[in-house]
């Protein structure tokens, strides 16, 4: 079995090279009633676990769905641990791409791993599906045709929570997050909506990532007495600066405000201190959306647990390379076809429908917000249809 | 800023500093008094916070979860010197840290066994959830203010039993010749056995006293462990006065770090630390 499946991928990568000489057709054909190989490369041991297992879980959903087939063809998954290990990254891509030759990879959470995947997938012109990371140059000076994002970029949400701020009335705000290119970008997207909207971000304050001795800057944020206060913080280190600000006393007096992340899948944890609190994200908890319900049902179902927003992105990467086999019959050797299927898709994500930008980010809404016993109830739609501006992309 | 505001921000820094000392004292005995490059040191602390996650969960009462937390600690680093710590005494470092290293992998995988990978929170005890009001919109929460009381007992108390014990006595003669030390009868493997579950009960409960501020989430450990070396080295190897001096002044240097040069703040304490060595090769203080 083994040696027949050599030389039938050797049949056809001469035949690939012999073009149009008098091969037979049949390896071509074989090829196509083989299963499509798809490359997980997710992180599922470490701080992010639960986030690779969610997007696993979201993936694996949709494909049971259409029958375990995605675009009428079977699938077979070959698994990498990424770790969250960027120094690692490039061999675990390419793990996947040379040795597993998978026809897509998915991929992944943390945004400095997805950026050395994303160079990988330039040079080796494999297909890339992001489940997660949002880091702004992936879908800017990054980005590419063979490569697609199913979640979002930094930008959007924070620049959704610029406008919401502005419109709340709010002049003066000072900004807190980690000295990280996501922290970073997060504040300048925040900055670029509030500023425009004719506020003023009065201080600009990072600490150093991963620190989470916040009481300084607790303490400078009560002597500027700001009108509020913008931050971008995720997983531990979101749990424990929401309580810090709460125990300062300062939630009664200055408003947090934060990207989603503050408080999504830390809830449990940050308990009554973080009552009330409004987020920006691309997805909520009370969505009126059919998809969105049907979802949840069927993850709950199939894995006796709530889905997040990191399972509705895992789910849409499924979907969207879905829609491309859709529109090449299933043949991934139809390279510029399936691209340009998937860049037309429109994805029916439970967090509601949404289309790609030129560049493969989505063009989604951003939601607003609040914390209500224990979640992210949606309070209104804060950008509709919002775009990431994309800057740096050529393509 | 003004000067309220300077005076809040020394009694952060104090605070900082303290808690600190208190996530380094067990590293002072295993590394400092012991001399065991002991890299599991964060996984002991981070073993600590998930049980006063776990035991205040069941019990209802963080108290009751420290007690309770304390004495498996105990039992942990018991069993833990003699299955595996015993056998390294003379062996050198790189075993040592080959096998520290080893543990952090172990602790990581049987955290994400047992607990999960998920954030958790733990509630501040009803008693010192209270806070004080400092200026016209910050507070202070009581129960960091208490935690810093027990980091100063906690010092006095180490310092006594090194210093003024029978106790202490021998440790201090293990420390420096051991062979001596069993030859004038004492039982230096049962003295070895007690500082380092001592030094491990000191981390877990560490990690339990911080939970609540802290809390509990994944990799906790790693994120102390080298700022625990930190200490220790700056205030000389084996030094409790020493480890608490040096906690003091990281407390210091990373709290006006981040205020006065906020772009750099996360090398303020490794400038101090670079002038501490080049000014006092040995550390701030020498061995007790």
């Amino acid at each position: 079995m083994e040696q027949g499946f050599n030389r039938r991928r050797f049949l056809l990568s001469t035949a690939g090279i012999a073009g149009g000489l008098a091969l037979p057709g049949a390896p071509l054909f074989a090829q196509s009633a083989n299963k499509i190989r798809v490359g997980l490369m997710l992180p599922y041991t470490g701080t992010y676990a639960a986030l690779g297992n969610a997007i696993t879980n979201g993936f694996k959903l949709a494909v049971e769905q259409g029958g375990g087939k995605l675009g009428g063809r079977e699938i077979e998954y070959f698994t990498v641990d990424d770790e969250s290990d960027a120094a690692k990254a490039p061999e675990n891509a390419n793990k996947l791409i040379k040795r597993d030759n998978v026809d897509v990879l998915i991929g992944t959470v943390h945004s400095g791993v997805a950026l050395a995947m994303t160079r990988v997938a330039r040079e080796t012109k494999t297909l890339l599906i992001i489940p997660n990371a949002g880091a702004d140059e992936i879908t800017g000076p990054l980005c590419a045709p063979n490569i697609f994002r199913t979640s979002f970029s930094a930008w959007q949400p924070a620049y959704a929570m610029g406008q919401v701020m502005a419109e709340r009335k709010h002049k003066n705000v000072v900004t807190l997050s980690w000295k990280y290119s996501f922290g970073e970008q997060s504040v300048a997207g925040f900055k670029e909506a509030f500023e425009k909207a004719g506020g003023k971000v009065v201080k600009e304050m990072y600490l150093p990532f991963p620190n989470v001795e916040f009481q300084p800057y607790l303490t400078e944020i009560a002597a500027l007495k700001p009108d509020a206060v913008f931050v971008f913080f995720a997983g531990g280190g979101a749990v424990k600066f929401v309580k810090d600000y709460d125990a300062a006393g300062l939630k009664k007096t200055i408003p947090l405000y934060g990207s989603g992340f503050l408080t999504d899948g830390t809830l449990e944890a940050q308990g009554d201190s973080a009552e009330g609190i409004l987020t920006t994200l691309h997805y909520a908890d009370g969505l009126d959306i059919a998809k969105d319900k049907a979802f949840r049902t069927a993850y709950a179902m199939a894995f006796k647990m709530q889905p997040d927003v990191y399972a509705v992105q895992g789910y849409d990467a499924a979907q969207l390379f879905a829609a491309g086999l859709a529109g090449v019959g299933g043949d991934v050797t139809k390279r510029e076809a399936l691209i340009a299927a998937m860049e037309k898709a429109t994805v029916d994500s439970p967090r509601g429908r949404f289309t790609l930008s030129k560049a493969h980010n989505p063009v989604q809404d951003i939601y607003l917000r609040k914390v209500e016993a224990k979640q992210n109830k949606l309070v209104s739609v804060a950008a509709k249809a919002l775009a990431d501006p994309a800057r740096g992309c050529r393509m | 800023m003004d000067f309220s505001t300077f005076l809040i921000q020394l009694l952060n820094s104090l605070q900082y500093g303290l808690l600190l000392f208190l996530v380094a004292s067990g590293l002072t005995l295993i590394f400092g008094i012991m001399g065991i490059i002991n890299l599991a040191h964060g996984s002991f602390y981070m073993m600590g916070a998930y049980m006063a996650f776990s035991l205040t969960a069941l019990s209802g009462n963080l108290l009751v979860a420290i007690v309770v937390g304390i004495a498996l600690s105990v039992l942990i680093g018991f069993l833990l010197e003699w299955a595996l710590f015993s056998r390294l005494y003379k062996r050198d470092h790189l075993d040592q840290v080959l096998l520290t290293y080893g543990l952090i992998l172990i602790f990581e995988e049987l955290r994400s066994l047992i607990v999960g990978d998920d954030v958790h929170g733990v509630p501040i005890p009803e008693l010192l959830s209270a806070s004080i009001q400092l200026s016209e919109t910050l507070s202070y929460p009581v129960y960091r203010l208490f935690m810093s009381a027990v980091c100063i007992l906690l010092a006095i108390v180490m310092y006594w039993l090194i210093r003024y014990t029978r106790l202490g006595m021998m440790i201090r003669a293990g420390s420096s010749n051991r062979e001596m030390v069993q030859a004038l009868g004492i039982n230096i493997d049962l003295i070895y056995r007690i500082v380092f579950g001592l030094g491990v009960t000191l981390a877990a409960f560490a990690g339990m006293l911080a939970a609540p501020v802290s809390s509990v989430y994944p990799g906790m450990g790693n994120q102390v462990l080298i700022i625990c070396f930190v200490v220790v080295v700056i205030g000389g190897v084996g030094s409790v006065w020493g480890a608490l001096v040096a906690a003091l002044l990281i407390g210091l240097a990373d709290t006006f770090g981040k205020v006065i040069a906020p772009d750099y703040a996360g090398l303020a304490v490794y400038v101090l630390m670079a002038a501490v060595l080049l000014w006092r090769p040995e550390g701030i203080f020498r061995r007790i």
